[in-house]
């Protein structure tokens, strides 16, 4: 019997998600969405620097419902990747290894994640300029 | 690259059912992946149901109830059957444990019972480890010293240096940690995983050994140590409640505190 005939055993298809891997991924996925939207901040600038006609579509752009889902979704992956973050840099000094622990760590995050989030909108909605 | 689908030849169908009698009335469903090398099919998933009153506590004297009286083709290894030999380590209800030590009562539903994930099936549960047990040989996981040894007795450890080893000799390379680890399903050629650091540090930390800054040298790899991400699949999964992750940043402190 062959060896490489033999088939490989099912992974992703049968593990169970669990807080660690979901959290895990969810980092890892905010870090990518968090290069795309460094582009967006770069465009901005750019929008800034190239005149007022360009800034004000710019403006038109990211006020749009679209941008505006965007944006928000944009906030949500920084606020997740910091505080996760902060989470990795504990395990990096060696703590917080328990699974207690480690749950009790990702559920702060979550939910700290989710708090900053909505913080940081309803300032904007209700700072100048902002949308409400 | 990671390769999240399965190969054709590894895609799991539909397979028999074997109905308990019907006069049991406490009846539970097993749903086992099974692989014939023989015949050059698929792999299968086959379900049996059993009579709960007429079984012992454990899923593996359910597979072992199924071999005696049902189906005497099902492969599995076993050998302690009381969590110490580490031979019956596969996948159960979605997470890695020892079949021996996971109570089936503790399962909702259908039992659903896999090889050890990401690994090449030898036949039905039985998972070819040669790669897992290649890596363990490569950390050398023996006592190495220069300084030679007395005549009249052991190379002594304080009761503080013993205690170091807590929580890291007891691994029975079970393989089940490494195996729920996605970065070692994706990187298994060239990531150590979980089980096979762990084993590397209970060597490091070991006071008489006299390596340890070239067992640290043998680690410092983006792929063999680095492919750790801290997902912690690893230790929510240890059927002997060590901390493998934990060996890990372990390990990484040293390589960073040594280079400064």
């Amino acid at each position: 019997m062959a060896q490489d005939k033999r088939p490989l055993a099912p992974h992703l298809q049968v593990y169970r998600w669990q807080l660690t891997s979901v959290l895990s991924i969810t980092h890892r996925a905010t870090g990518m969405l968090l290069t795309l939207g460094t582009i967006l901040l770069a465009y901005w600038l750019l929008a800034i620097a190239a005149g007022p006609g360009a800034f004000a579509s710019a403006q038109a752009l990211l006020g749009s419902w679209v941008g505006q889902v965007v944006l928000f979704l944009w906030t949500l992956a920084l606020y997740y990747h910091l505080c996760n973050g902060i989470r990795h840099l504990f395990w990096d000094a060696g703590y917080g290894f328990e699974i207690k622990t480690v749950y009790a760590s990702g559920m702060a995050v979550v939910l700290a994640t989710g708090v900053l989030t909505v913080v940081t909108w309803v300032m904007a909605m209700n700072g100048p300029g902002g949308g409400a | 690259m990671a390769e999240f689908t399965l190969p054709a030849n590894s895609k799991v169908r539909k397979g028999k059912t074997f109905d308990a009698t019907a006069d049991s009335a406490n009846k539970k469903r097993f749903v086992i992946y099974r692989y014939d090398p023989d015949s050059g099919a698929n792999p299968r998933l086959d379900t049996y149901e059993l009579d709960m009153d007429r079984c012992g506590p454990m899923v593996l004297d359910a597979l072992i109830k199924i071999k005696n009286e049902v189906d005497a083709s099902l492969t599995f290894r076993r050998s302690c059957r009381e969590g110490i030999c580490g031979s019956c380590a596969m996948n159960i209800d979605g997470t890695n444990t020892l079949a021996c030590i996971k109570a089936i009562e503790d399962i909702p539903g259908e039992v659903k019972v896999y090889p050890l994930p990401h690994l090449p099936v030898v036949k039905d549960l039985v998972s070819d480890l040669a790669n897992f047990f290649a890596q363990y040989a490569s950390v050398e996981p023996w006592l190495k010293t220069e300084t030679p040894a007395s005549r009249d007795r052991e190379r002594l450890q304080s009761k503080e240096e013993r205690t170091k080893l807590d929580g890291l000799y007891e691994c029975i390379l079970c393989a089940c940690c490494s195996t729920g680890c996605p970065s070692y399903w994706w990187n298994s050629d060239r990531y150590l995983g979980p089980a096979t650091l762990l084993q590397a540090y209970r060597w490091i930390a070991d006071s008489r050994d006299e390596h340890t800054g070239e067992r640290l040298d043998n680690l410092e790899d983006p792929f063999r140590l680095y492919r750790c991400h801290t997902i912690m699949n690893c230790t929510n999964t240890c059927p002997k409640g060590l901390n493998p992750a934990k060996a890990i940043a372990e390990i990484k402190k040293l390589l960073i505190t040594r280079a400064t």
